[in-house]
């Protein structure tokens, strides 16, 4: 009886404790696209390598990762998608592992100077304003038309948060594309883009999950939405909409591949992002949803029609603009703070 | 065995019976927080990271610009805390006074040259990198955040620190509580008729009254929160009722705002309610009414004077139910509100995960906890501890 004892209550303290041994997680950004990553990435990982590889998903912001490092052993995430800026405030602050870059392929292997020092090219999105052509045939032609609601009324769906918005309502106020990042850098400047915002807050409604623009989108819920480009093409084949992309004034954004710091699975983090990064894994990705690749030889191999439909293709690169992670790296938190307190009025 | 060590036992029997209770409401209650309490007023972070400069500081007099040593610490510490990758800890904390510190702290960090012995002036090279550091505004803020303890984090939650958003919490406050009490008034409103008649029916048809209150309580509230979302949206199945019906031609706004908040919020909440306030009623005796009746009353007099007087403790009961979990709500605000309806919680939670500032999360949770306790020991004034039966 006794030993029994023993033995259930040694059962529950190794199912409470944290796993010390616990299998290598990859966080990516949840729903469609993550279950493509999964058919091009993960699950040939797993099949290659036999490693066991958990999966969760996350919908961005520095604070999570900051909250998870100061969560010490409980932290339970090792390989984590990010956008630019959070790649490089996280490596400043030592969130992440430094990577030797021979390890996951080299330098050369990649887009120039897209390899960090703490992060390898995940994934090229564009984030754009999407609208279903079945109610707007004609379609916005610039973010002014985007945020003109007398002449598409109806709900905008915008990104919770201060990037990529107050860009976007500085083009819809005037300001040209190569500028954005210029007029933002004064006070007067983000005042502007917040008095834009500010005037059509009452039709906003704000988004958190990559998922929920075409969800948004689809019930009729919003006119127009920001979205990354790949989520519109996966909700238009799925569901057979006719959701279109506006290209103009779009931001083009790298995702990086980082690793957590302190991770207890570093050596298989660092397989993993070799693996990621192989040429004959990121050649299959632009045509799962239609994102750029990091790789330089993948990106060589894609067929030009294919390439072209790319948020990398030049004519795309013409129209957007390039998110400037120094600038963000500078005024997120203080942006993140003054967006909470806006949007909550 | 004297009468009174046969007590003395069964006391001590008592107490370890419910020893295991006590220590873990110890251990899961009242240490987290007390911890979360003193997380509110500690202040460590920053003399952690900038040692020398609190110490050069230390002998400041505050009128003027400090002297250059207070220079050459500051520049110490942030090349030692770039070394370290702790300067962003030390910037978020100097943020908290203002969040242009955060950046001139970070970006100083960031821009210190590699080599510094060649520098002889440290005023000139900080300065030169970030200009803020000529003024003494900044330094005043260094000063004030040596720990180890702050009252800044309290007085952000009361809008007393004077800066230009300040007053954002003492509005959320505000809003929990205007929310919290609408959807309460609602429930009670609706938790009458429905108790009511839960009370008076008998046989099979009152254990599926009861069965299709009870089924929503078991069902989680993640899942009913969103099953509003699709029933409510603008292509919802109300407003096509709505709109098919002709009571309305264009669709109604009810999600992504307080409208949607209150029905789900009120749907969440009803049966606890409803709850207290049947049990009252059921162990209310019919005859009651009716010697009212036959004493002369009206209806509207029996019910004033003679029912609503003894289901009172139910219904406040279920009032103060519905009111303390309406305060702490969070899922269905965020799935159903707009940014403008969000209460309390979800800006604890947002300082929790995403802005890190654990420090003001703690305050405003110590508020929300305060506040609470205040109205529960002004209900027990009130209507007395006895009365609130469920």
């Amino acid at each position: 009886m006794m030993k029994h004892t023993v033995v259930a209550v040694a059962a529950l303290l190794a199912a409470i404790a944290p796993a010390a041994a616990r299998d290598l997680t990859v966080v990516s950004w949840g729903g469609v696209f993550q279950d493509a990553q999964r058919e091009v990435y993960f699950d040939p990982f797993r099949e290659e390598t036999g490693i066991p590889l958990a999966e969760d998903s996350w919908d961005g912001g520095i604070g999570v990762l900051r909250t998870k490092i100061e969560a010490g052993d409980a932290n339970n995430w090792d390989v984590v998608e990010v956008e630019a800026e959070e790649e490089a405030l996280g490596c400043e602050e030592g969130l992440f592992e430094v990577i030797d870059p021979a390890l996951v392929g080299g330098v050369d292997q990649y887009i120039e100077g897209s390899v960090t020092e703490c992060g390898v090219p995940a994934n090229i999105a564009a984030i754009v304003a999407a609208y279903d052509g079945a109610v707007f045939p004609e379609g916005p032609q610039s973010w002014a038309d985007v945020f003109d609601t007398a002449k598409y009324p109806g709900k905008r769906a915008f990104r919770s948060g201060p990037k990529m918005n107050l860009e976007f309502a500085l083009m819809a106020d005037g300001v040209a594309p190569a500028d954005v990042y210029t007029v933002l850098s004064t006070p007067e400047g983000v005042d502007r883009a917040f008095a834009k915002l500010d005037s059509i807050k009452d039709d906003i409604v704000w988004w958190t999950s990559g998922n929920q623009p075409m969800q948004l989108l689809g019930s009729g819920e919003v006119a127009f939405t920001t979205t990354y480009n790949g989520r519109v093409a996966a909700a238009n084949l799925e569901n057979s909409r006719d959701f279109r992309i506006m290209w103009e004034g779009g931001a083009l954004n790298v995702d990086s591949w980082v690793i957590l710091r302190g991770s207890p699975n570093k050596d298989n983090a660092i397989k993993l992002l070799d693996f990621l990064g192989r040429a004959d894994r990121q050649v299959e990705w632009p045509s799962k949803l239609g994102y750029g690749v990091g790789n330089v030889e993948a990106q060589a191999q894609l067929p030009a029609e294919l390439a072209e439909t790319l948020p990398t293709s030049p004519e795309h690169l013409e129209a957007g603009i390039k998110i400037d992670a120094n600038f963000w790296i500078r005024n997120i938190d203080a942006l993140n703070e003054r967006f909470a307190s806006w949007s909550s009025q | 065995m004297t009468i009174d060590s046969a007590a003395m036992r069964s006391n001590i029997v008592g107490l370890a019976l419910i020893a295991p209770l006590v220590i873990f409401l110890a251990f899961t209650f009242l240490v987290p927080l007390g911890r979360m309490l003193v997380l509110s007023v500690s202040d460590t972070e920053l003399a952690a990271i900038m040692p020398r400069s609190v110490i050069a500081l230390a002998s400041w007099d505050g009128e003027t610009l400090p002297d250059e040593e207070a220079f050459a610490a500051v520049a110490a510490d942030l090349a030692a805390a770039r070394e370290d990758r702790t300067a962003g800890t030390a910037a978020r904390r100097l943020g908290y006074a203002s969040a242009e510190w955060r950046t001139v702290l970070s970006s100083t960090a960031r821009s210190l040259p590699d080599d510094a012995s060649s520098i002889t002036n440290w005023q000139d090279t900080l300065v030169s990198i970030e200009p803020a550091w000529g003024q003494a505004k900044i330094w005043h803020a260094l000063a004030e955040a040596r720990g180890p303890f702050t009252d800044i984090h309290v007085l952000t939650a009361l809008g007393m620190d004077g800066g230009p958003d300040s007053g954002l919490y003492v509005n959320v406050l505000v809003r929990t509580f205007v929310i919290a009490i609408s959807a309460t008034a609602i429930c009670l409103l609706l938790a009458m008729p429905a108790a009511y008649l839960l009370s008076s029916v008998s046989g099979p048809l009152a254990g599926l009254l009861m069965l299709t209150l009870l089924l929503p309580l078991w069902t989680s509230v993640l899942v009913r929160s969103t099953s509003w979302l699709v029933i409510l949206q603008k292509n919802g199945i109300l407003n096509q009722i709505l709109m098919a019906l002709r009571i309305t031609n264009a669709p109604l706004d009810l999600i992504y705002n307080r409208t949607g908040v209150l029905i789900a919020l009120t749907h969440v909440l009803l049966p606890y309610a409803v709850l207290p306030l049947y049990a009252a009623m059921k162990s209310l005796p019919k005859s009651q009414m009716q010697a009212s009746r036959s004493l002369g009353g009206g209806p509207l007099s029996g019910f004033f004077r003679v029912y609503l007087p003894q289901v009172l403790p139910g219904l406040s009961a279920g009032g103060l139910m519905v009111f303390i979990l309406a305060l702490g709500y969070y899922i269905t605000p965020l799935l159903l509100g707009g940014q403008g309806d969000q209460m309390l919680p979800f800006y604890i939670a947002y300082n929790t995960l995403q802005a890190l500032n654990w420090g003001l999360a703690a305050s405003l949770a110590g508020g929300l906890l305060i506040v609470t306790v205040i109205l529960y020991l002004l209900y027990v004034r009130l209507v007395g501890v006895e009365r609130v039966r469920v």
